[in-house]
């Protein structure tokens, strides 16, 4: 095991996008048992500073394979479809009339309520199109494809990062 | 009285059971001391028997000065040289002091623009007076072990920032004690909690001390405490009530204190009533100069009113811990209330009606922190032999940069698991530009102007391109302490610079050094024989250390590694025979060079276990 080995390789699970969140957060406390720099505290500077680069790959492998978004763009990144949310904007086109819908509610909303309505309508639409992506990536091993579908996700979190913002002034 | 043991001519004692490290809770009102003894973690007396030492320090002409209980008798006598409460003015600087004029102190700025106390004994930095608290401790448990104190975990609440945080460990190092990590106020209380009931499942700790409040949502499962989120509000506690309580005195009674003496007085009695109003219906108030008013009455129906913006103001941070949790109040399985502020019964109230269930109220909220921070002081001294306790937990607030426009760019966002380390690509804004300006903030706000400026520093040498084309990646690293360091790299000509983020209201290592040779703790020794002892044990750690790993890991190496490491060994015992402390400290570096590789290993051999194990349960 180095630190350039893959997250999968890492957690020792395969390469897919279904995965299991309890085996993943097990897998993660037993790894930083044996590598958090806690457990080295009093063995001197250099097994500190190893500890310290394990642990943040850890940690860094763990934040990356529990959230699908992060997961799936890591797949298929790791598959040669890099998702290059800068440059490239294709994604499928339905999607972007129902985001011209959500922004406008999201504009009107004046209400905890009514922003927690349009919350439970994008968890659901994001909830489908993650079972998409699992269809892509782990039954069709269409990587492009999946890749699109990751990019209209991004669109989602960020204006749930929105609704977010606006129930915290709330 | 327990028997003492003594070791057998010719054999040591196990250098193991020799690591006095203890646990200090450093708070507003009070701080306390408490180590692991006979297996069990409990807060140390000072020589009356007393665990809480007021965290209140007196100046008096001719250097001399009162520490605790002394320092309290003389709040209303002496306000101008009397400092409390100086945990909330922790890495702060003048302009952040909010209520100034209601405190009863001289404040002054120091060059770096940290806030500074005038006193008959000096100009004081709040990191001087917290000092004087730590080492006060320090003597405590010295005193207690009859012996050198290895070093300590301490406490800081979770919602400190990177200033704040760096300023405590500055304390430390100032009253000469070895931090072996600071961690956060409630996941200290979580552990002591945790362990003492067996807790397995999702817990709040509601933390309102005396000057701070904090919220965090741990998961806990067998021996591991993953702190979920964390928030509060780092000036916000027991103080304010005080405050508030005094402002409405003054506004129904028509007395306005004008003298520090008076305002110091106000306040002392605000405190008596609140605390007497958790028990009292109602409570006369005393002590007001008035010939406007008799006795004036107070209830516990107007003291819950003239306060309930503040209890207002931690539900709503609980509320925001939830949301960032993904976790809704039916989800907690308990709420256990840690600090001296939870006794107030409307606060207890306030956070049973939120989560429809009565909190938990069984530790004693005064001494859990210092407790669970003693039982992590332990296992990292290596007391424990392979502890199977580990805390994994957060930092409480967004990291980033500043951007054109004076806009603020998350690069680490809240309740990021610790350690951390994340990268963000930037480039340059004009032609030909060869430095980049970067600066470093944090919080939640996207303008800079509303976060906190953590540090500046400046990327130079880049070679001149157009706007736009260089690609200069910059990394926040977050240690296992909270504390932030940043490094800026070109990728194209590998231009770098780095720094350890030194808050902008810190103190630069200089002062520190300064500070260090003036200071108090440090006064009655001769600066060049503690620099030796300090190097001398330094190396005997390091020996220790690299002993017990060849004992269980040495069959990892094969004879010409494990050759050089003995060698290393050999030179640095010889070193330290040495009267100079810098042959000591480089033969002790050298040391740790040559165990780099094996540390290496070991760690994979740890990770290969940690793998291995779970495929054995999992076939």
């Amino acid at each position: 095991m180095n630190l350039q080995a893959t997250d999968f390789e890492l957690f020792e699970i395969p390469a897919q996008f279904a995965q299991n969140r309890s085996v993943l957060d097990a897998k993660w406390k037993d790894l930083q048992r044996e590598a958090h720099p806690d457990k080295f505290a009093a063995q001197g500077a250099a097994a500190q500073r190893i500890a310290m680069q394990w642990s943040v790959r850890i940690n860094e492998a763990y934040n990356r394979l529990k959230d699908p978004l992060k997961r799936a763009t890591y797949l298929c990144e790791l598959n040669g479809a890099p998702i290059e949310a800068h440059t490239n904007t294709s994604m499928p086109p339905a999607f972007m009339m129902m985001q011209i819908e959500w922004r406008e509610a999201l504009e009107e909303a004046g209400t905890a309520e009514e922003l927690e309505k349009i919350e439970h309508q994008t968890a659901n639409y994001k909830h489908e199109q993650l079972s998409k992506i699992e269809q892509f990536i782990d039954a069709k091993h269409d990587y492009a494809a999946a890749a699109n579908e990751v990019r209209a996700l991004m669109f989602v979190a960020r204006f749930v990062g929105e609704i977010e913002a606006r129930l915290d002034k709330m | 009285m327990a028997l003492l043991q003594i070791s057998e001519p010719g054999q040591t004692p196990n250098p193991h059971e020799r690591r006095i490290a203890v646990g200090i809770d450093l708070g507003t009102t009070h701080s306390l001391v408490a180590a692991v003894r006979s297996g069990a973690a409990e807060c140390l007396p000072d020589d009356q028997g007393r665990v809480i030492l007021p965290s209140v320090v007196r100046y008096l002409p001719d250097n001399k000065r009162q520490i605790g209980f002394e320092a309290l008798a003389n709040v209303a006598i002496d306000p101008l040289n009397t400092i409390a409460s100086v945990k909330r003015l922790m890495g702060r600087g003048l302009n952040d002091i909010v209520n100034r004029d209601k405190l009863p102190y001289a404040f002054t700025a120091s060059e770096s623009g940290m806030v500074s106390l005038e006193t008959v004994g000096g100009t004081k930095s709040p990191v001087e007076i917290s000092a004087e608290i730590l080492a006060t401790l320090r003597y405590r448990a010295e005193d207690t072990f009859n012996d050198d104190l290895f070093g300590a975990v301490i406490t800081v609440p979770a919602y400190f920032d990177d200033a704040q945080r760096q300023a405590t460990k500055d304390a430390a190092q100032l009253a000469g004690i070895n931090v072996l990590r600071l961690i956060n106020e409630p996941t200290a209380a979580a552990i002591a909690y945790g362990l003492d009931n067996a807790a397995e499942g999702v817990y709040a700790i509601y933390d309102l001390g005396g000057g701070t409040f904090d919220i965090s949502i741990l998961r806990l499962t067998q021996g591991v405490f993953e702190v979920i989120a964390t928030g509060g509000d780092s000036a916000l506690g027991g103080d304010d009530f005080d405050r508030a309580l005094a402002d409405f005195i003054s506004a129904e009674t028509g007395y306005f204190p004008r003298t520090a003496s008076e305002k110091a007085a106000l306040l002392v009695e605000a405190r008596r009533c609140k605390e007497a109003l958790s028990t009292a219906n109602s409570i006369a108030v005393q002590a007001i100069n008035t010939t406007a008013t008799g006795i004036f009455m107070l209830s516990k129906e107007q003291f819950v009113k003239a306060t309930q913006h503040l209890t207002d103001k931690t539900m709503s941070a609980v509320k925001k811990a939830l949301r960032d949790a993904k976790l809704a109040k039916e989800d907690i399985k308990g709420v256990v209330m840690v600090g001296g502020s939870t006794r107030m019964p409307h606060i207890q109230q306030a956070v049973a009606d939120l989560f429809g269930k009565p909190p938990l109220t069984n530790v004693n909220p005064d001494e859990v922190v210092a407790l669970g921070a003693a039982i992590q002081a332990n296992q990292l001294a290596g007391n424990n032999g392979v502890g199977d306790l580990l805390l994994l937990d957060v930092i409480p607030l967004s990291l980033g940069i500043e951007t054109m426009g004076g806009l603020a760019e998350r690069i680490v966002p809240r309740n990021q698991t610790i350690p951390t380390a994340m990268a963000q690509d930037f480039t340059t804004y004009k032609d030909g530009q060869t430095a980049l300006a970067l600066h470093v903030v944090q919080g939640e706000r996207d303008l800079v102007t509303d976060c906190r400026s953590l540090a500046r520093f400046e990327l130079r040498g880049i070679p001149p391109m157009a706007a736009g084309a260089a690609k200069i990646r910059v990394t926040f690293t977050v240690d296992a302490d909270g504390l932030l360091s940043v490094a800026a790299k070109e990728l194209g000509s590998g231009v770098e610079s780095n720094i350890v983020v030194k808050p902008s209201y810190g103190l630069s290592d200089d002062q520190i050094a300064t500070m260090l040779k003036d200071s108090f703790s440090t006064a009655q020794q001769d600066m060049k024989s503690r620099a030796l002892i300090e190097a001398r044990v330094d190396a005997d750690r390091m020996v220790l250390a690299t002993q017990s790993a060849l004992d269980i890991d040495g069959h990892l190496l094969n004879t010409d590694e494990a050759g050089v490491i003995a060698a290393s060994i050999a030179a640095l015992l010889i070193a330290k025979e040495a009267d100079d402390a810098a042959v000591v400290e480089s033969a002790t570096s050298d040391l740790a060079k040559a165990t780099e590789a094996f540390a290496a290993m070991r760690m994979n051999s740890g990770i290969a276990k940690a793998l291995a194990g779970k495929n054995i349960e999992t076939i």
